[in-house]
């Protein structure tokens, strides 16, 4: 540390930057210190993306990341807490920027999900049947894990970074203040380290945002609710059995619950609940529910010790995520409502690392080219909201669970025709597409008819049960080879 | 069993994309080895081999046109399918993404002005007279 704290009393003055060179006043250069707090995928992108750029200007830039955790330990210590789905769109995105995923870190690649419902289930497939969805986890594995088959997803981005010349500090920050409009970062123990920008990627499940509170930017941390993620060891196996390479998610009846889904992993499935406080018997209730039950062997209890956690997901962005040489990526500026919060680091990680390297690091350098990405994922949100309101009615009517039944299985069995509802059902699943794209295409007279014909037949069927007979022989008829 | 493996699997032999074919998509692959065959008439010229990390298709998906070769699994390897839509709105939202393929694109060309000198050469030492 001695090495950073020389560099920066040699570094230059806010005075000194070419103002003229770049949209903003403040703007980085060769030997720029750059303070990332917080070595999750958002820190972790930032630095990559910000040292792969620098290089390609040929630009020096000296990074540090602050992350006390070790992605190598088991357990909550070394655990970013998360359900562990990286989107078919993300992992398009990271193929494109040369960041393949290795089957060392990816448990289980996934290409299709299971939609349960009371009624009956449906399998849908992607387009291409092809795997494309990553489930991984955060840390290097659930406590009590007995032997590390798989590395920790947060770890090899990590390394990622790490490898394109960042610096990891381990040590835990303890204050942030602002000198001469200069970030000052001080570890436990460690002498105050000046920076030209400061990156916070620090999530909402810790105590960090406040640290940025207190330094009278503006900035408020996103308001959030609290979810359930738990992970029940079976042994590979089992879990190719009883869920194969398909996430199984759930639309049920039960209050307060918007989402739920079992991930397949390695040795481990991933139970993921979202919606409001989700608390202790609600997560009971689920584990009880018939269609959940089927997902496990039989006679599976749940086991009296296992890991689970309660983290906080936003539900509502941060107020004012940047200010002069101060960025917020990822959770802890803005993310997407419930899913692709990994993506959603990506994409604002790369927006703020663009904009440091290529136009500058003041306030308005940040609002004119980083702020767009962050209000763009704000807006699809709040169509977002729209679509889970939607949802939440389906999940408590009867007819039109019935109806997106019979409308994704006749999408399924007919591989030809148009897929409108599985690529709906699809999209607002796995997180693959903006919300605004999947409710435009709602609105297509197209998928409104045929779902408003299916929820007539259905509710035909299921009043007139000598219609609901011959259908039903229909359907058998149609089923059979 | 690679439970982690992502895309799709091509077995010894099989066409991942076959020349003259429309293309909306590219590829990135995964694991295993691709051969890059050009076909005149019925004869096969194979143009170069690919490995893990390395893209193929993307023409196709930048100028609008036709499969300019066609592509085939030298034993089994596995190629993970980029669409044109999702990698084109990600490009408008962010060019920089754009960096890795046009550095693969200049790198080819490079193979290609080298691969031109040198037959240019050939061509030249066949036609000077013999002293």
């Amino acid at each position: 540390m001695q090495r950073i704290a020389t560099a920066f009393h040699g570094s230059r003055r806010t005075s000194d930057f070419d103002d003229t060179r770049l949209d903003g006043a403040l703007a980085l250069e060769d030997d720029s210190r750059v303070a990332v707090i917080g070595g999750g995928p958002a820190g972790s992108f930032f630095t990559y993306f910000l040292l792969d750029m620098a290089q390609r200007i040929s630009m020096r830039l000296e990074v540090d990341i602050y992350e006390p955790r070790d992605f190598a330990v088991t357990g909550p210590a070394g655990c970013n807490m998360c359900g562990g789905i990286i989107s078919e769109s993300l992992v398009q995105h990271l193929a494109a920027e040369g960041i393949d995923l290795p089957s060392t870190v990816v448990e289980r690649a996934i290409d299709s999900y299971v939609l349960h419902m009371d009624e009956s289930d449906v399998r849908i497939g992607t387009p291409l049947q092809e795997k494309r969805i990553a489930a991984v986890h955060r840390g290097a594995g659930p406590r009590g894990m007995k032997e590390a088959k798989w590395r920790s997803f947060d770890g090899y981005l990590l390394d990622l970074a790490a490898g394109k010349g960042a610096h990891l500090v381990r040590g835990r920050v303890d204050d942030i203040s602002l000198k001469d409009g200069r970030p000052v970062v001080q570890t436990q123990g460690g002498s105050p380290q000046g920076y030209d920008l400061l990156v916070a990627a620090v999530g909402v499940n810790s105590s960090a945002p406040k640290l940025f509170e207190k330094l009278g930017l503006g900035y408020k941390p996103p308001r959030t609710t609290k979810t359930y993620v738990s992970e029940f060891y079976f042994g590979q196996e089992t879990v190719e059995k009883y869920l194969g390479s398909s996430m199984h998610v759930f639309l049920l009846h039960l209050p307060r619950l918007e989402f739920a889904a079992l991930i397949p992993k390695g040795d481990y499935i991933t139970l993921c609940l979202l919606g409001m406080d989700i608390d202790g018997p609600l997560v009971q209730s689920f584990l009880n529910a018939p269609e959940v039950k089927r997902c496990f062997p039989p006679g599976w209890s749940v086991p009296q010790d296992f890991c689970h956690c309660s983290p906080k997901i936003n539900f509502q962005a941060a107020t004012q995520p940047f200010a002069d040489r101060v960025v917020f990526v990822g959770d802890c500026g803005v993310t997407r409502l419930y899913k692709d919060g990994i993506g959603a680091a990506y994409r604002t990680a790369k927006a703020a690392a663009v904009t440091a390297v290529f136009s500058g690091v003041s306030a308005e350098d940040f609002r004119r080219h980083y702020w767009p990405t962050c209000r763009a994922i704000n807006t699809d949100n709040n169509i977002g909201k729209l679509i889970f309101i939607v949802t939440r009615q389906i999940q408590k009517n009867a007819h039109d669970r019935r109806g997106i039944l019979r409308m994704v299985s006749r999408e399924q069995q007919n591989p030809e025709g148009a897929r409108r509802m599985s690529t709906v059902l699809w999209d607002v699943f796995t997180g693959s597409a903006p919300y605004r794209e999947v409710f435009v295409r709602t609105l297509h007279p197209c998928f409104l008819g045929r779902f408003l014909w299916d929820i007539i037949v259905t509710t035909l069927v299921a009043i007139w049960p000598l219609h609901r007979d011959r259908a039903e022989a229909r359907m058998r008829w149609k089923r059979a080879p | 069993m690679d439970m982690g493996g992502l895309g799709k699997v091509y077995r010894d032999g099989e066409i991942v994309v076959r020349q003259g074919e429309m293309g909306d998509c590219m590829f990135v692959i995964q694991a295993g080895q691709l051969e890059v065959l050009r076909e005149e008439g019925a004869r096969e010229l194979r143009l170069t081999v690919l490995g893990k990390g390395d893209i193929f298709g993307e023409m196709a998906l930048f100028d609008g046109g036709v499969r300019s070769a066609t592509v085939r699994a030298l034993g089994e390897a596995r190629a993970l399918t980029l669409d044109k839509r999702t990698f084109l709105r990600r490009v408008h939202e962010d060019p920089s993404l754009a960096f890795r393929i046009l550095q693969t694109m200049s790198h080819r060309i490079r193979q290609l002005n080298g691969e031109l000198v040198r037959l240019k050469s050939e061509q030249t030492e066949m036609a000077a007279p013999r002293g």
